[in-house]
């Protein structure tokens, strides 16, 4: 056990908060949820890619500067230390980049890989369907061979940002009388193609946040199937492993939610007096962001000597979520009366952020797969109990 | 940056795992602990005989001078089979308290040398615990006098035995009369030590408490499995299983809590006691659901003195507010984190150097 870091990652420490601190937006930008705020975050997200700090796990050759998760981790930390805007690709950067490296043909991977890396190409998922969102194996979209073509019939649903998205990736049925996980087809779909039609989908803060997909009979090229006809899920478990996991939730963010939310208690000193109960609950919610951070480092330290992430990364995937909703929970006990405040409001503390984080947190247990699927896993994979 | 273990550290772990597995099992400890002392000499020879006693002893006094971090792997194997509180204060915690004095004092290395022998046993009597464990059997009692550190005979305090619902705990109220010849050293040198040993005690219940956790969660899912109600195993139903997750859940995130602790503890980093005070919170939260949903996925079994859940819930009742109780702990962690210019956010996991 050696936890300092060694030169080289100090030195990539002060390179990633040097560049940070010269070019991070001086102002917050719009919600991505908007047209507008979508716009300014690829915007964002160009700037990151052309001094090549977008992707930096992905090998050189494609954008990246070839970090080990060490350096991942460090650099998400000097992100998230200066507020650096939420990034807006990770449907295209965190699920289907890492699909596309393990299952993608060399063509897929030259084409793909530098455009979500850059944000040329903005990605939606295309997973869930009105009647298969837990029970993903239940997917009834259609994707019908027509020589060097799919023709894709359906819907999906809870589609992040699908309104502003260029492109979606998802698992279409595509031997007709298929049961459950067989014959299904990973698909990668233009969302500009004819037959899309796109209904967003309003979230609790009246933004755009996700949307319904339809297709019509959708002409969708063969090479852009990912892995073999038919082999879809098991292309898609891989994905779901990685939205899971360590990567979609780095703990600097909870790291630094978790620093604002203390700087909140002491700022209003009077709640303390008013809601005894507060002190703990900042301090636990220090302490499980802090508990995340290090049990991160154990799990990269694991894998670094070739170990693998199992059903771990479902006790992640809880963790997370639940401490996301305790902290922004917490603050709006700090808040008080003016936890309601839109963003708009005059007299909105920080902007609204925290209204918005709320909002956005109640969010976590569901999305990724619930919790209530996680702790099947946990129970069934990690502990051996029997399925129902 | 590494973050895990050894493979040595990892090999003696199961080693004493493997041993503790033959030779303290439940219905040896029910037998022991019913016995008016509640202490087998013979168990503790044979962990002597290990090596298990001359762990943290430096190597200068015949020991093997093993670190926290060792002890944060160890610790975790004492709780998971609920190994009398004596093993831990004396081979670990007063281990690190003798060596801590300065190398002239009286007793020294002579008890050093003896816990290596494994033929003493010391108890501790800090400040921040009311009751002393282990002292109708100890031979050297530790004891604080305001700052000072007192080493007495058992013959020479005078004690009140308080019976406590864990069996494997012997916990009594102590008295003495501290005079030159006990001091081993004053005020000034044990202030700080006595420091140390408070987090040392908090970290090896943080450990055991850990340990304690995962038996019951084994218990509890060995439980699940072999019981059937309408026909199924309860394991099946997902009110239980969803109880045994969060359990899962919540040790998986005590662990590289503990682990932090330790390192802070062994390498002196200024954030030993609010590490060592989080771990201690997190490690004893893990039991505390662990005994909780335990008890409630055992059903009825579960409130009986006749399944083994209760050996080992009872004992993380008890340790949850040895060393310092979730208060003072939760204390040192506000005081910490809610201190004007403290080290927090992304930064700051390990240390302020980089930042």
């Amino acid at each position: 056990m050696q936890l300092t870091y060694t030169d080289k990652q100090t030195a990539f420490r002060a390179e990633a908060r040097a560049w940070l601190e010269a070019n991070v937006p001086s102002k917050p930008l719009a919600s991505y949820d908007t047209r507008e705020g979508f716009e300014e975050h690829r915007a964002w997200e160009r700037k990151l890619y052309d001094s090549r700090w977008s992707m930096v796990m992905w090998p050189e050759h494609l954008g990246g500067r070839g970090c080990d998760l060490i350096e991942w981790l460090i650099f998400e930390e000097e992100y998230y230390a200066v507020n650096a805007p939420m990034r807006v690709n990770q449907n295209g950067q965190l699920l289907l980049g890492p699909t596309l490296m393990e299952f993608g043909t060399e063509a897929q991977k030259q084409h793909f890989l530098p455009r979500i890396a850059s944000s040329e190409d903005m990605w939606a998922q295309g997973w869930s369907e009105p009647n298969a969102g837990s029970d993903m194996a239940a997917i009834r979209s259609k994707a019908v061979r027509d020589g060097d073509h799919y023709v894709v019939s359906g819907q999906k649903t809870w589609s992040t940002r699908a309104s502003f998205a260029d492109w979606t990736f998802g698992l279409f049925r595509s031997e007709p009388n298929s049961q459950r996980h067989h014959g299904l087809t990973y698909l990668m779909v233009p969302l500009n193609s004819p037959g899309v039609t796109i209904r967003p989908i309003k979230a609790l803060n009246g933004k755009e946040a996700f949307a319904e997909i339809f297709f019509d009979e959708v002409r969708v090229p063969v090479e852009n199937r990912i892995g073999a006809e038919g082999q879809g899920w098991n292309v898609a478990m891989a994905t779901a492993g990685f939205e899971r996991g360590l990567l979609l939730r780095s703990p600097a963010r909870f790291q630094h939610t978790a620093k604002r939310l203390i700087e909140l208690f002491k700022a209003n000193p009077e709640v303390a007096a008013r809601d005894p109960g507060l002190r703990d609950a900042v301090v636990e919610s220090w302490m499980g962001a802090q508990a995340y951070a290090y049990s991160s480092y154990h799990t990269v330290g694991l894998v670094q000597k070739g170990g693998k992430v199992g059903a771990e990364a479902s006790v992640n995937k809880i963790v997370w979520s639940e401490l996301d909703l305790k902290m922004h929970e917490t603050a709006m006990r700090i808040l008080g009366a003016r936890g309601e405040l839109r963003g708009s409001a005059p007299e909105a503390v920080d902007g609204g952020s925290w209204l918005e984080g709320f909002l956005f947190a109640q969010a976590g247990p569901i999305y990724a797969g619930t919790n209530e699927i996680q702790r099947n896993i946990i129970a069934e994979r990690m502990l051996g109990l029997p399925k129902a | 940056m590494d973050f895990t273990f050894t493979e040595d550290q990892l090999a003696f772990r199961e080693a004493i795992s493997r041993f503790l597995m033959t030779e303290a099992p439940p219905e040896t400890l029910r037998e022991i602990w019913e016995t008016e002392d509640g202490r087998s000499p013979e168990m503790r020879r044979k962990m002597a005989e290990q090596g298990l006693t001359a762990l943290s002893v430096p190597e200068a006094q015949g020991g093997l001078g093993m670190d926290d971090v060792a002890w944060s792997l160890l610790t975790q194997e004492l709780g998971y089979y609920a190994i009398a509180d004596s093993m831990a204060d004396t081979a670990y915690v007063a281990t690190g308290l003798l060596t801590a004095l300065p190398e002239s004092t009286d007793l020294r290395d002579e008890l050093l040398a003896r816990i290596v022998d494994g033929d003493v046993r010391i108890a501790v009597g800090h400040p921040v615990n009311p009751l002393v464990a282990d002292v109708h059997l100890a031979d050297v009692v530790l004891q604080a006098h305001q700052d000072e550190i007192h080493a007495l005979k058992r013959e020479h305090v005078s004690f009140e035995r308080n019976p406590s619902i864990d069996s494997s705990r012997r916990l009594s109220r102590v008295s003495f009369q501290p005079s030159d010849a006990t001091r081993l050293v004053g005020a000034e040198q044990g202030s700080a030590i006595w420091d140390q040993t408070l987090n040392r005690g908090a970290l090896a219940v943080a450990g055991q408490s850990l340990g304690l956790a995962q038996r019951m969660l084994d218990l509890s899912v060995d439980y699940a499995v072999q019981r059937k109600q309408f026909g199924k195993a309860i394991g099946s139903f997902q009110a239980v299983k969803h109880k045994l997750a969060d359990v899962a859940g919540k040790i998986e995130f005590a662990k590289p809590v503990l682990y932090r602790a330790a390192h802070a503890l062994a390498n002196n980093e200024p954030t030993a006691a609010l590490n060592v005070s989080h771990a201690k919170l997190a490690c004893c939260e893990a039991a505390w659901v662990a005994a909780r949903h335990g008890i409630q996925v055992h059903g009825a079994m579960g409130y009986t003195w006749e399944v083994d859940l209760q050996m080992f819930m009872k004992r993380a009742w008890a340790l949850d507010s040895s060393w310092g109780d979730r208060a003072f702990h939760t204390s040192r962690v506000a005081e910490a984190v809610l201190a004007a210019d403290a080290p927090i956010g992304p930064h700051h996991s390990f240390g302020a150097t980089h930042a």
